[in-house]
């Protein structure tokens, strides 16, 4: 089986969020950048199927040489090679044309994204990539099992869960649940020196649109100071929550 | 000319966000001078949808579609889009929704703008603002391609009446077995309880609770308010309760009128899942917890004597408001 694990290079989960260039560009300045952690988790359940099924599992993302060490993190990993489109990436559409070009050119039997980047979090990627693959597809994927060519899938809903059955080729939106975080790898020494020797593709991104833009961000309005109510007088909580917050 | 509005329904009726979506709709087609179709799958009672701008309802009644199948509803949506006309397509922020959204963009070749928060600042060109960088920032995206969906976020916009009648036509997409080539087998949903998604309030709790044999308080507490439960990350990850209920980065995005955090420090990772709410209420007896600084209320004290005493307080409230 051969994989492909679209990887998105984000700020790390605990980054202080602020923008630059008249709030029209996020800024990078002092940020760590990690795996996307929808897409660690798929990295993770990649790895399980290379190491009890045999499968040969390739990393994809879209940008600039800042990425690398982000791809050589995956690589140190366990990912045997990784690919790297030179291109910004702009919105979804264009980032999905881009890796389904890797699919189309790969011939991989499954292909794992996140269900969301936590940064722009658009969650389009994996739909518009499968739908122009003609692929099967399972969104916020919690569970993966492959036999024989055949999928059985658990996706995560609203107050529950649903498993769905589909054949290859595949590509999932996976998240938490996919594998769980006690489960994620930390690279060691030897992955790391081996990921030195891997391979990291670079290749140019093809002709696509984006259909979307962002023309300006902003933060969250500061908030005001929270209002205490003493522990003895609870009735107060349930006055203000009517009264003044008109929520119950 | 017309907006079409997906409208989710389950078991015949339709969800609480269908109505704001068809809200939502009626304002968009008001500012463009269009007017509003809806598409429903298996509904009961399809002229509910006329109470909120809906003049006409595409009626899809399958058996094949009684449960939700991404790629077949998509290709439905499209079909409609395409008969209708539609260069805007609405729908919610749903985790079923958000599932077909990526489809539907790129069946029709679409911009695609999810976890939207208002009403368009303009509609030629189209510009919505969305959350983005998991609540902790907003855009102001525009949709540059012809033709546009608007995934709009839970209890961002609200129910809003706008009375016409709804002439309701059947609708039949031509589906095949392609079309169903990814197959349902199961599906295990809490019935009769209200989820974190479709909440107006969420009662959340934390590792302050001390262990899973503790979410008595959190479940009555949430039956007195309607409310849904929730927990924090180290909750789930001990697995004292499911991953459905996980809010925060990796989690569920809350978005309700009301977030109660028990025993919830307040991590950054799940402030960045409460953000979107509108009031939010602390109970910790740690008066340094970082969420005291992201909350509206706050009650410092042991979760064990104040939720018991809250429960109460809103028993009466509720008897005097009955």
């Amino acid at each position: 089986m051969k994989i492909l694990v679209c990887i998105s290079n984000v700020p790390d989960t605990t980054s202080k969020i602020n923008f630059t260039d008249d709030d029209t560009r996020f800024d990078a300045n002092g940020v760590q950048f990690v795996i996307n952690p929808n897409d660690e988790f798929g990295l993770t359940r990649a790895m399980w199927f290379k190491e009890k099924q045999g499968a040969t599992v390739h990393v994809a993302t879209v940008g600039g040489p800042s990425v690398e060490p982000t791809m050589r993190k995956a690589l140190a990993i366990g990912a045997d090679e990784a690919i790297r489109i030179n291109a910004e990436p702009t919105d979804g559409y264009f980032v999905a044309r881009q890796l389904a070009e890797v699919v189309k050119n790969g011939g991989y039997d499954l292909v794992i994204g996140g269900r969301e980047s936590i940064d722009y979090n658009g969650g389009m990627v994996p739909g518009i990539m499968a739908t122009l693959l003609d692929m099967n597809f399972v969104n916020t994927c919690i569970g993966l099992e492959i036999e024989n060519g055949q999928a059985t899938a658990i996706r995560e809903i609203d107050g529950g869960k649903e498993k769905l059955e589909a054949s290859l080729p595949l590509v999932i939106g996976g998240q938490k649940g996919l594998v769980e975080e006690s489960d994620l790898r930390i690279p060691n020494m030897r992955g790391i020196m081996m990921a030195r020797q891997k391979k990291l593709n670079v290749v140019d991104p093809v002709d696509a649109p984006s259909l979307a833009k962002d023309r300006k961000f902003e933060k969250p309005a500061p908030k005001g100071p929270v209002k205490l109510v003493d522990a003895g007088n609870v009735g107060e909580l349930v006055n203000l929550l009517h009264n003044e917050a008109k929520v119950i | 000319m017309s907006v079409l509005v997906y409208t989710e329904s389950y078991n015949g009726k339709f969800k609480k966000s269908a109505f704001e979506v068809a809200s939502y709709a009626h304002e968009v087609a008001q500012n463009m001078g269009a007017s509003v179709t809806a598409i429903s799958f298996n509904a009961e009672n399809n002229h509910e949808l006329g109470d909120y701008g809906a003049s006409k309802v595409l009626n899809i009644q399958n058996v094949d579609l009684k449960t939700f199948n991404a790629k077949a509803y998509a290709k439905a949506i499209a079909e409609a889009a395409k008969a209708q006309g539609a260069k805007v397509i609405i729908i919610s922020s749903s985790t079923d929704s958000k599932f077909l959204g990526g489809i539907l963009a790129a069946k029709l070749n679409a911009g695609y703008v999810p976890n939207v928060v208002g009403a368009p600042e303009s509609t030629d060109p189209l510009v919505v603002k969305r959350m983005a960088f998991s609540n902790k920032g907003f855009a102001h995206t525009e949709i540059t391609a012809e033709t546009a969906i608007i995934g709009v976020s839970n209890n961002a916009f609200g129910i809003h009446e706008n009375k016409v009648s709804a002439n309701v036509e059947d609708f039949s997409p031509s589906l095949g077995d392609a079309d169903f080539s990814t197959k349902s087998l199961e599906v295990d949903k809490v019935v009769g309880k209200a989820t974190i998604a479709d909440a107006d309030i969420v009662v959340s709790g934390g590792r302050g609770l001390k262990g899973p044999e503790n979410w008595g308080m959190i479940e009555e507490l949430a039956a007195v308010l309607g409310a849904a439960t929730a927990c924090s990350k180290p909750v789930s990850d001990m697995g004292w309760r499911p991953h459905s209920e996980h809010v925060g980065q990796t989690g569920k995005p809350v978005a309700s009128n009301l977030y109660v955090a028990i025993g919830i420090s307040g991590a950054i990772q799940h402030l960045a899942g409460v953000n979107a709410s509108k009031t939010k209420v602390v109970i910790n007896n740690d008066p340094e917890a970082p969420f005291f600084k992201a909350a509206d209320y706050g009650i410092v004290g042991d979760a064990f004597e104040v939720v018991p005493k809250l429960i109460e307080k809103l028993k009466e409230f509720k008897a005097q408001n009955a």
